[in-house]
């Protein structure tokens, strides 16, 4: 009968599953995240580390345990004990499962619950830097207030992809000293950027890897992000939830600038010449 | 229905007359239609792992460009380059024939339909005419969802979670056409079929166990598919209600999931009330417990193979059962943990974070059962054994991945990334394929009288297994990268640019584990002509089927009256030159031990 | 563990609750179908909740006539049950006869349920959109209704069917049986329908 296996088979087995639980914590030890810009940033990030040294302890052990199971396993013609006390059962699954629910329920509350409050609950303070992202298909429309800090009133009825992609009324005062940008947009280190999110046709997702920044878009309603950058630099913004065709070049650059940078910066694009509604 | 008399199923059913389309084709026996399934399925498998090979060809090596794919797939590749919209077409179908079409087939419908009532000691499924039914609605649906490719603007293109309004607007994609339509007329036939397949099964373990075969002594397979079957049950009518209105909001006019004020391409739609966010949930309503769906019979599976191959009684029965039964509770009630970021409530939020943590105190459990059994066995490495192991290292990492997304604050970061891609590949990607070869290894002898051939089988292990690993290892890895997933290229970013290298690893270690499915056609095909001849209790085990004839008589037990004794895992006892005693050896010849 | 020799409910060789198959079946359709209800009719909350302009339903339809049909279901059902109770007895005459009431009563339904379509339609409603509100009102105005009254027409079908059966002598009394908790499903489900459709 075929039933009988060689240890030499048996062997490579274990050493496989032993070989990619190591093999695979040292890849993994290697990855970096994107460079780091945000306040809040920071703590997703401790989330992460939380998660990747615990799971990762729990991974190469989960490993070694199954490797060495069969490596002795393949050494054993007869078992030595049949069944266990069902108690102890109960109590080496029920301990450990219970561990490692702690882990992860615990992350979530003590650390995680923090930072996710943190985020959420942000009042935006009221130097805050308040942008408006219109997303479509395959671009982000950027509005900042001007001085006024006002935006002019917008429609999606008066939308049109050529002249007015994004509905302004152009009747509005308001609206007379709002900056129009497509696919850039600027903000000063050292103020909160509070971003208006919308979508005139299918869902969107406004990522930011370097600012732990996701946020869906779904049209008909308006999320608003708050967050801090924590430092200068040019940053790239991508598009995370399916949106059609060019959903992979969906790209736009987020620039922090020092605040008078962004001062000329903003004048610039007042300019019409510069850029303004195209 | 006043016809349904209340006769035993399967009792009168040995009709030695029938000819050969009542027998094989339009046949009643539960274990043709389960071969029937399971042959379907596989044959939808290799056309998911074509898309899939397209797929890897496009990422690992995005500027390159194909001509002999020009000339196979002209509209796709015209000019030699993969078109974008080709590309979102490919990934859509291909998540949805393996999903719905390749796992929900093989290992639930197909084994389901197999093993169920041979394991019960039942002679047929409860209802064997609705069984029937279900297999040629499925096998409609199957076809239906190929033909989609032939249609105008391809086949569907907005993921196989089919968000609107992308899945709703014909302009939106080019798939968001005809392609759109002929996906949701497929999956309502897909859940049609799967329903009436989920009912039987239900049924069967209801109601027509053997006599002796109490819940106690039911396999884990067996529990696992009535625990499977009633949660498809519970949650599939949420994406059927789902469907039926968005092919009212593509074709009749409605807005359930259009709001006001939708601009598309420039031309302004007049839809107004409704909510995309409605179809999300919606969607995952069904979408959570749907995996769960499939992988409790992966895990099923795994925990009847390794028994009978560590000589030795499964660790913790009565525990992994309740870990079945609230694993299927809980995963009703955690589905908002696909919508972290979507917009809902950052309250709702909190709640689905922490609800879903408590699911990995049943899984855990599980998992530590399955590893436990493993501890101090006499192992036999054979190659059913060899996809057990593969079976529970793989949920193991894969349920470590469930832990950074299941938290929200981590998910911020990871979803809709590759990390997501790596983490359900593992799940419901990997853990239900390893379950299936080995289910495949481990039956195949009781389904076809021969046995597959073991050489080949190894091999196919090794360069399954291991590219397989890799490949959704480093996706994870990916993700934690910030790469976004349903992503046609990585080129246009810099951020990405550093997962050159590493998509190249991945798409190389793809072709090698697609290539290397051919190993197991050919060991399926030869073995099925070939093979060695098997007998009926090849692996030793000690449930009912494997009491029987290999292949089994129509009637699965023959005249012979049918009594359980004892319970699936009675390994390791004193039977005679046997270490095992099957579930009908009399309590007289080895004592009951459960 | 256990002695195989009582067979208890659970312990195999019996269906638990001497239940049969079919009735597991049954019951177990019934619950999918019934959820199946249940997403439309949470869909349908859903979307009142985010809605802005949700009509007050007691101005666009008539609560009297509603409260008809509603009573012409319930007595159909009620009849369904003396249906069934005559059928188990083997009154097969009796049978027929409920059977056959029953069935006119889901006609009647049915008619009454056309009748206020048309209503609803002249007076302007559409599934795109209605001259009373929010749009979606209009869209699962038709859409529950018309799933529900689907269900009853094929309610009306099934019980033809067992009519032609019983007079025939083909019908057996877990047959009718099956058919009337398919019919008093149907009208549970309408009275929910009645209650958060149009009471609410
Ligand atoms: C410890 C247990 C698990 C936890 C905590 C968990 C958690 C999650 C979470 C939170 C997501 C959403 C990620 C996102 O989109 O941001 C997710 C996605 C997914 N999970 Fe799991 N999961 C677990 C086990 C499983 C199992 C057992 C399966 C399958 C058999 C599975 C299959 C999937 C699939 C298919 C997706 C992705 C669907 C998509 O967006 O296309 N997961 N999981
Ligand atoms: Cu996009
Ligand atoms: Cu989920």
């Amino acid at each position: 009968m075929s039933t009988q296996t060689s240890v030499f088979h048996s062997s490579t087995v274990a050493l496989l599953f032993a070989g990619l639980g190591l093999g695979g914590a040292w890849y993994g030890a290697s990855i970096v995240m994107p460079s780091l810009a945000s306040r809040h940033g920071a703590g997703i990030d401790s989330m992460l580390s939380y998660l990747l040294v615990t799971t990762g302890i729990l991974f190469v052990a989960g490993y070694c345990a199954l490797a060495w199971f069969i490596w002795t396993g393949a050494r054993r013609r007869r078992i030595d004990q049949r069944l266990t006390r069902r108690r102890t059962e109960w109590l080496v699954s029920g301990a450990l499962g219970l561990a490692v629910g702690l882990i992860a329920e615990g992350g979530v509350l003590a650390i995680g619950m923090p930072v996710w409050s943190e985020y959420f609950d942000a009042t935006p303070p009221a130097d805050a830097v308040t942008v408006e992202i219109t997303a479509q298909q395959f671009l982000w429309n950027v509005r900042y207030p001007g001085a006024d800090g006002q935006f002019g009133r917008n429609s999606a009825a008066a939308m049109d992809d050529v002249s007015n992609p994004l509905g302004l009324d152009r009747a509005d005062p308001a609206g007379r000293d709002d900056v129009v940008t497509q696919n850039v947009m600027a903000v000063p280190l050292g103020r909160a950027v509070r971003l208006r999110l919308r979508s005139k046709d299918v869902i969107h997702s406004f990522f930011l890897p370097n600012f732990r920044v996701k946020q869906d878009i779904v049209p008909g309603m308006t999320p608003e992000v708050v967050f801090f950058p924590t430092r200068e630099g040019s940053f790239e913004i991508a598009c995370s939830e399916l949106c059609g065709l060019a959903h992979y070049r969906m790209r736009g650059f987020f620039d922090v600038l020092s605040p008078a940078a962004f001062d000329r910066w903003l004048a610039e694009q007042a300019t019409p010449t510069a850029g303004g509604p195209r | 229905m006043s016809h349904a008399a209340t006769t035993v199923p399967g009792h009168d059913q040995s009709h030695p007359e029938l000819g050969f389309i009542r027998r094989y084709v339009f046949s009643l026996d539960h274990k043709v239609i389960g071969i029937q399934y399971i042959v379907t399925g596989l044959l939808m498998a290799l056309v998911g792992a074509a898309l899939a090979t397209l797929i890897r060809l496009q990422l690992g090596w995005p500027e390159r460009t194909w001509p002999l794919l020009a000339q196979l797939l002209p509209k796709g590749y015209a000019g030699g380059v993969m078109a974008p919209e080709f590309y979102l077409a490919v990934v859509t179908m291909h998540g949805t024939i393996m999903v719905f079409f390749f796992m929900s087939y093989v290992l639930v419908s197909g084994f389901g339909n197999y093993l169920v009532p041979l394991q019960v000691g039942a002679r047929d499924m409860a209802f064997p005419l609705a069984n029937m039914l279900s297999f040629w609605i499925g096998a409609l649906s199957a076809l239906l969802m190929i033909a989609s490719f032939f249609v105008e603007g391809g086949a569907a293109a907005a993921g196989w979670t089919a968000y609107p309004p992308l899945s709703a607007v014909a302009t939106a994609v080019p798939g968001s056409g005809m392609g759109q339509t002929i996906w949701l007329l497929s999956m309502a036939f897909f859940i049609a079929s799967f329903t009436l397949s989920g009912l039987n099964i239900v049924a069967t373990v209801f109601s027509v166990r053997a006599p002796g075969m109490s819940m106690w002594r039911m396999p884990l397979t067996v529990w696992s598919y009535f625990i499977a079957s009633i949660l498809g049950l519970l949650a599939f009518p949420a994406l059927t209600a789902a469907a039926v209105m968005l092919l009212f909001d593509r074709h009749a006019g409605t807005s359930f999931f259009l709001p006001a004020g939708l601009v598309v391409g420039g031309r302004h739609l007049t839809n107004s009330g409704g909510s995309p966010l409605l179809w999300q949930h919606l969607f995952w309503f069904l979408g959570h417990p749907e995996v769960y769906v499939l992988i409790l019979p992966a895990l099923g599976i795994a925990c009847d193979i390794i028994p009978a191959f560590t000589r030795k009684p499964i660790f913790g029965y009565r525990l992994s059962v309740w870990c079945l039964v609230a694993v299927g509770a809980l995963s009703m009630v955690v589905w908002g943990h696909h919508m972290f970021v979507s917009g809902m409530s950052p309250f709702t939020g909190e709640y689905f974070s922490i609800a879903t943590m408590t699911i990995t105190l049943p899984m855990t459990v599980f998992g530590v059962n399955m590893l436990a059994s493993l501890r101090g066995g006499a192992i036999r490495m054979g190659v059913p054994m060899m996809f057990s192991c593969a079976v529970l290292a793989l949920f193991g990492s894969g349920g470590l991945g469930g832990l950074y997304l299941g938290n929200a604050t981590a998910d911020m970061q990871l979803t809709d990334t590759y990390f997501v891609v790596g983490h359900f590949h593992m799940m419901i990607g990997g853990v239900t394929l390893m379950a299936t070869f080995g289910g495949l290894h481990y039956w195949f002898p009781k389904m076809f009288g021969r046995m597959m051939n073991e050489t080949i089988g190894k091999a196919h292990f090794w360069l399954t297994f291991t590219p397989f690993f890799i490949i959704f290892f480093m996706q994870h890895f990916l993700g934690i990268q910030g790469a976004p997933r349903r992503y046609y290229a990585f080129t246009a970013y810099d951020f990405l640019r550093e997962t050159r290298i590493q998509n190249l690893v991945v798409s190389s270690c793809a072709m090698v584990l697609i290539a290397s499915q051919s190993l197991f056609v050919v060991n399926f095909v030869w073995s099925l002509f070939r093979g060695a001849p098997a007998a009926d209790n090849p692996w030793e085990a000690t449930t009912l089927e494997w009491t029987t004839s290999s292949p089994p008589p129509h009637d699965n037990f023959g005249q012979a009256e049918l009594t359980v004794h004892r319970w699936p895992y009675e390994y390791g006892v004193e039977s005679g030159d046997r270490d095992f005693a099957d579930q009908r050896v009399p309590p007289g010849r080895v004592p009951v031990t459960a | 563990m256990m002695p195989v020799a009582r067979p208890a409910a659970w312990d195999g060789g019996v269906c638990p609750f001497a239940a049969g198959w079919q009735r597991v079946l049954m019951w177990w359709f019934i619950v999918g179908d019934g959820l199946l209800f249940g997403a439309f009719l949470a869909a349908y909350g859903y979307a009142r909740l985010i809605a802005t302009t949700w009509p007050d339903s007691s101005v666009v339809f008539s609560l009297p006539y509603l409260a008809a049909m509603t009573l012409v279901l319930n007595t159909s059902s009620a009849m369904m049950a003396s249906g069934v109770a005559a059928a188990r007895r083997g009154a097969w005459p009796t049978a027929r006869r409920w059977l056959l009431a029953t069935t006119l009563g889901g006609v009647l339904f049915l008619g009454m349920q056309a009748d206020e379509w048309r209503h609803a339609i002249a007076a302007g409603a559409r599934l795109s959109g209605n001259p009373w509100g929010d749009a979606s009102f209009g869209a699962y105005f038709f859409l529950i209704t018309g799933f529900h009254g689907t269900h009853v027409l094929l309610g009306v079908l099934i019980l033809t069917i067992a009519t032609a059966r019983v007079a025939t002598r083909r019908a057996t009394p877990l047959g009718i049986e099956l058919v009337g908790l398919y019919w008093h499903f149907v009208e549970l489900v309408w009275v929910f329908i009645f209650t958060l459709f149009y009471l609410l």
